[in-house]
């Protein structure tokens, strides 16, 4: 395979391993570590990628077993806090500062959701992955996925509104 | 979409039963500026989910055609296998032709001094009789 054809099949979703990298390691600099690792393994086994049948799970599941084992090394004792640049958009100061103020607060909540949930959320409710895909990428059960799922969604749900009432009290 | 619509479908995606559409018509709700007072809340979540996205990874892919130079390496290879052979022969073909006109001339100038060493020796034979009369001579002085 050719690089141009590898970049071709690889482009569209390389944006996806990466955000999916730093929903689980947090910092930028080690999502981006972690992306081009990724990208590399990919490359160094294009000869054999027309056999798979789905290279951007494949990639995907790559994805989450490198940061779940990064996680679990001792590597990953010196991860940091980084918030991106969040869109500029054409509010007022005040509801401008509310609205970064509960994005980052998002950030937070999702940090602290356990890393299975954290990857549900990222393929559902971020990359609009269907339920099967999410099952395959992850090797969970239909009913498992779902149930960490909401469970995921309503722990988000109550700790935004435990946040929006600290704001009026 | 009618507040009553989003309520349920709000409801369904907390029990993880809503489908991916229905999850896009809940970003599509929440992303504009007016948002029922009570749905508030629930803000945050969707449009950090739809920022979430937004993020792109900037870095370039260093792609290294480690391939390639295997590949290279053998051709290389043969080429200096093929240049060494030809050169080779020519040079053993070189060093036969000087030992063989070393040779030549070897035998060339050995018959040389052997005909010089005959004719000397003939010389010699001649010289011999001369001897004769050196002993007649010395016969003739000694009986003085």
């Amino acid at each position: 395979m050719k690089q141009t054809e590898f970049l071709n099949v690889v482009l569209p979703f390389k944006d996806k391993l990466y955000r999916l990298a730093k929903r689980l390691l947090v910092s930028r600099e080690e999502a981006e570590d972690a992306t081009q690792e990724i990208l590399l393994k990919l490359w160094s086994k294009s000869e054999s990628m027309e056999e798979y049948r789905n290279v951007e799970a494949f990639a995907m599941t790559m994805t989450k077993n490198f940061c779940l084992d990064r996680l679990k090394s001792k590597q990953a004792g010196n991860l940091k806090l980084v918030h991106s640049n969040y869109s500029d958009e054409n509010t007022s100061l005040q509801k401008q500062l509310e609205a970064k103020d509960s994005l980052s607060w998002m950030e937070r909540i999702m940090e602290d959701l356990p890393e299975q949930q954290k990857m549900i959320l990222q393929l559902r409710d971020v990359e609009q992955y269907e339920f099967d895909e999410i099952c395959e990428l992850l090797d969970m059960k239909p009913t498992a996925v779902r149930v960490a799922l909401s469970r995921a969604r309503k722990t988000v749900r109550e700790e935004l509104i435990k946040k929006h009432n600290y704001g009026i009290g | 979409m009618e507040l009553g619509n989003i309520e349920k479908i709000l409801e369904k995606y907390f029990e993880a039963t809503a489908s991916v559409d229905e999850e896009r018509t809940l970003r599509a709700y929440f992303s504009q500026d007016e948002v029922a007072p009570h749905l508030e809340q629930y803000k945050p979540m969707f449009n950090y989910f739809s920022m979430a996205k937004e993020e792109k990874y900037t870095k370039q892919v260093p792609l290294k055609p480690r391939v390639n130079y295997y590949k290279w390496l053998s051709v290389a290879a043969a080429v200096v296998l093929a240049f060494g052979i030809y050169f080779g022969n020519q040079y053993q073909e070189k060093k036969r032709l000087e030992e063989q006109k070393a040779e030549y001339a070897y035998q060339e100038t050995k018959k040389a001094l052997e005909l010089l060493a005959e004719n000397f020796s003939r010389g010699t034979e001649k010289v011999a009789y001369l001897n004769e009369f050196e002993q007649a001579k010395q016969k003739i002085y000694n009986n003085n």
